[in-house]
């Protein structure tokens, strides 16, 4: 019997310590949920604890729809409105309705409802969701592999014609807004010369399916909102690859590398491009939240109905549910994101995670 | 500590601490009036960089656009008569005319005499060259009179960033431990917060109605990068030696970090700056595009709307130059901010200045090059 208590022991110590070993991976996976906690504490406290608050502004909405109808306007029918709409009861204390507010989004996903829609919050916003993960991530994936390709080409011909063109070049590229690059593609691609749609995410006189003509139709509806994500993932990442490559293209090991008679190729791969990857990859991170947040405006543009499109929808409309929580969507989604390339991170640099060991004064 | 005997041993007089060093401290200020200390002060820190930056093209192009935008904000607007609807015929179009209005009479462009007292001089008068929008609103003037406050926004988006981004990274770096922990806890929450919704959401349900209000507010979104490679570059200061000294000398960390940490950071911080203005740009057009601020200042973004919504700029190609001039506007002044601070960082940045020289690199930071 202790032989069995032992070899338990034993196991759950071994789990306990494999899992430790993945201390890097928990505190970031607790980091993001720290995040989302506060999040949703902003919002809640946009919603409820500012003067003139939503909560306010949408009972007295509430009340005047009910007096329109003919109807007393009772409080408490009115709290049971404003309840169903947000998440939380105005009657109760403060604290209770923090902490209901956040359960019902951390544990049963409960957004409250549109008021405009009538529909739940959440399956609104998870319809949409798809689309923008699918312009954001392959205008984010474009942008930094045309950000490591020229910025790798100019480090190679530092000092020739190309090199200073291209600077000039990208820095130009660089001095354009998203939406600038989104109007030009749609006024002379979609308008003037007719090659690509002006709106929406597919064709609706196409069925719907798994057939190759509704797949290309999504790809050449998204082809226009792609370009201009592309301007937001590009950046100035290409000059920074530039940099990074440069410096340690003069590098010792690389001379060594050299020396050895290393092949070149392996050379560009192993020795340059990874090491000059490696600062591009901490600023895509910072880029994910910034390509998420250009698709409320990108998808204005294009009217494409994903979640940036509804929260314009939601402003214009004055539904707040819904604009709160198309908010906490986009942080889901980009911390999704920035977990995902985190834990990649991990792989691509080894001494990932084994910072922040400093003297304190 | 006892008085050394070492002056005496030769023959000489024995000088107190006080007599040695204080006389060396005297003699140091009586030369420097205040006045030149205030020069010498402007020469190493003002007139020195700045005629480095001068020799390069990029900090050149970059302070000229940038004091151009600063003339139209605010010399502009007293000269330029101010935009009204019905001032020009709707939709007039831009350079009426062609080049032939140039030597020809009528047209956007005329020689006409005015007179100075009793001078008559030659000069140019313009006829709406940049057309006019849908309501017969002049778009040049429009242009003009929005650069002020859009000015005042980047000023003030500038300011408070860089400021919040230069305490947070400053303490963090510098006071190291469970201080630099939980400030760069919070500082990565707000950078992985997606900015642009966040905005909205405020401006939504409080909308700023000044423009350095809308600033401030996009302000949010600004400071965290900065703070983070701010408090990476005090990281390597902490360990200077000047540094261990003063904190040897038992001096206040606010005394350190304002005396001998935060002048090392200037030129960073300034680069940063005009990244920063240059987001603000960007973003506050973007926010008045959609509509979502309030229409109480003008802006290039609410001339991009009208254009947009209005005169249907985008499918009627007629109407294209509506939309054209701010957005030129918009490329233009960022493509300044973006010049001049790399040639700033090109002035201030070692390891780019000495590339070409000494090719030999160590750290892991990039150049700030956004």
């Amino acid at each position: 019997m202790s032989e069995y208590v032992g070899r338990a022991r034993e196991g759950v110590a071994a789990t306990l310590g494999f899992l430790a070993g993945f201390d890097y991976y928990w505190r970031k996976i607790g980091h993001a949920f720290v995040t989302l906690i506060s999040v949703t504490t902003i919002t809640f406290a946009l919603f409820r604890l500012m003067p003139g608050n939503p909560a306010q502004a949408m009972r007295a909405q509430f009340e005047s729809q009910l007096e329109g109808s003919g109807q007393a306007a009772d409080p408490e029918v009115l709290d049971q409105m404003v309840q169903v709409h947000t998440g939380f009861d105005p009657s109760q204390p403060i604290y209770m309705q923090y902490f209901e507010y956040v359960r019902d989004i951390v544990l049963y996903q409960d957004f409250g409802q549109s008021i405009q829609y009538g529909d739940p919050v959440f399956d609104i916003l998870f319809r949409a969701m798809p689309w923008s993960v699918f312009i954001s991530v392959y205008g984010l994936a474009l942008g930094y592999s045309t950000n490591i390709l020229l910025g790798a080409a100019m480090a190679y011909k530092e000092g020739s014609r190309f090199d200073g063109t291209m600077t000039v070049v990208a820095t130009f590229l660089n001095s354009i807004p998203y939406y600038v690059g989104a109007l030009l593609f749609l006024a002379f691609f979609a308008h003037d010369l007719g090659w690509f749609p002006s709106g929406g995410r597919y064709d609706t006189s196409i069925e719907a399916g798994l057939n190759p003509a509704f797949m290309a139709s999504i790809v050449h509806h998204g082809a226009l909102p792609i370009m201009s994500s592309f301007i937001v993932g590009f950046g100035g990442g290409a000059l920074a690859m530039r940099g990074n490559s440069v410096r340690i293209l003069g590098a010792d090991y690389l001379r060594v590398a050299r020396l050895r008679g290393i092949g070149s190729v392996r050379i560009a791969t192993r020795y340059v491009a990874r090491n000059a990857i490696l600062p591009l990859y901490t600023q895509m991170m910072i880029g994910i939240a910034a390509v998420f947040s250009s698709s409320v405006v990108l998808e204005y543009i294009f009217t494409y109905p994903g979640v940036g499109w509804y929260t314009f929808d939601a402003i214009n409309m004055r539904d707040y549910p819904l604009l709160m929580g198309s908010f906490l969507f986009f942080t889901i989604v980009t911390l999704i994101g920035i977990l995902l390339a985190e834990f990649t991170y991990g792989i691509v640099d080894p001494r990932a995670g084994s910072g922040g060991e400093n003297e304190s004064y | 500590m006892s008085p050394t005997d070492e002056s005496s041993t030769d023959g000489g007089v024995q000088l107190s601490d006080d007599q040695l060093f204080g006389q060396l401290a005297d003699s140091d200020s009586v030369e420097l009036s205040g006045r030149e200390r205030l020069a010498r002060i402007l020469d190493a820190y003002v007139l020195a960089p700045g005629r480095v930056a001068w020799n390069d093209w990029r900090t050149r192009l970059g302070i000229l656009i940038i004091a151009l935008f600063v003339l139209a904000g605010t010399v502009g607007p007293r000269v330029i008569e101010a935009p009204a609807t019905n001032q020009a015929p709707t939709n007039h179009p831009p350079f009426e005319g062609g080049f032939g209005a140039i030597t020809e009479d009528g047209g956007w462009i005329d020689l006409v005499q005015i007179s100075v007292g009793s001078v008559s001089l030659p000069w140019l008068s313009f006829e709406f060259p940049l057309g006019a929008d849908n309501y017969g609103s002049p778009i040049g003037r429009q242009l003009v009179h929005a650069t002020p406050d859009m000015l005042e926004m980047v000023v003030a988006g500038a300011i408070v960033s860089v400021g919040f981004a230069t305490i947070i990274g400053v303490t963090a770096g510098y006071k190291g431990g469970r201080t630099d922990s939980f400030l760069m806890y919070i500082t990565d929450i707000v950078m992985t917060m997606p900015g642009l919704p966040l905005v909205i959401v405020i401006a939504a349900i409080y909308p700023p109605r000044q423009a350095w209000l809308v600033g401030v507010i996009l302000a949010i979104d600004a400071w965290p990068g900065l703070a983070r490679a701010l408090r990476s570059q005090v990281l390597t200061l902490r360990e200077e030696s000047y540094v261990e000294a003063s904190r040897t000398m038992g001096l206040p960390s606010r005394t350190i970090l304002s005396r001998d940490v935060i002048p090392q950071l200037m030129p960073y911080v300034l680069i940063n700056a005009a990244q920063a203005g240059r987001k603000v740009i960007f973003e506050s057009v973007a926010l008045y595009f959609l509509g979502v601020l309030p229409f109480t200042t003008a802006n290039w973004g609410i001339m991009m709307d009208t254009a947009y919504s209005e005169a249907f700029a985008l499918v009627d190609l007629g109407n294209f130059y509506q939309l054209l001039w701010p957005m030129s506007a918009i490329v233009i002044i960022s493509f300044g901010f973006i010049l001049f601070s790399q040639g700033m960082d090109r002035v201030f940045n070692p390891r780019i200045r000495a590339r070409h020289t000494k090719k030999v690199g160590g750290g892991d930071e990039q150049p700030p090059t956004e």
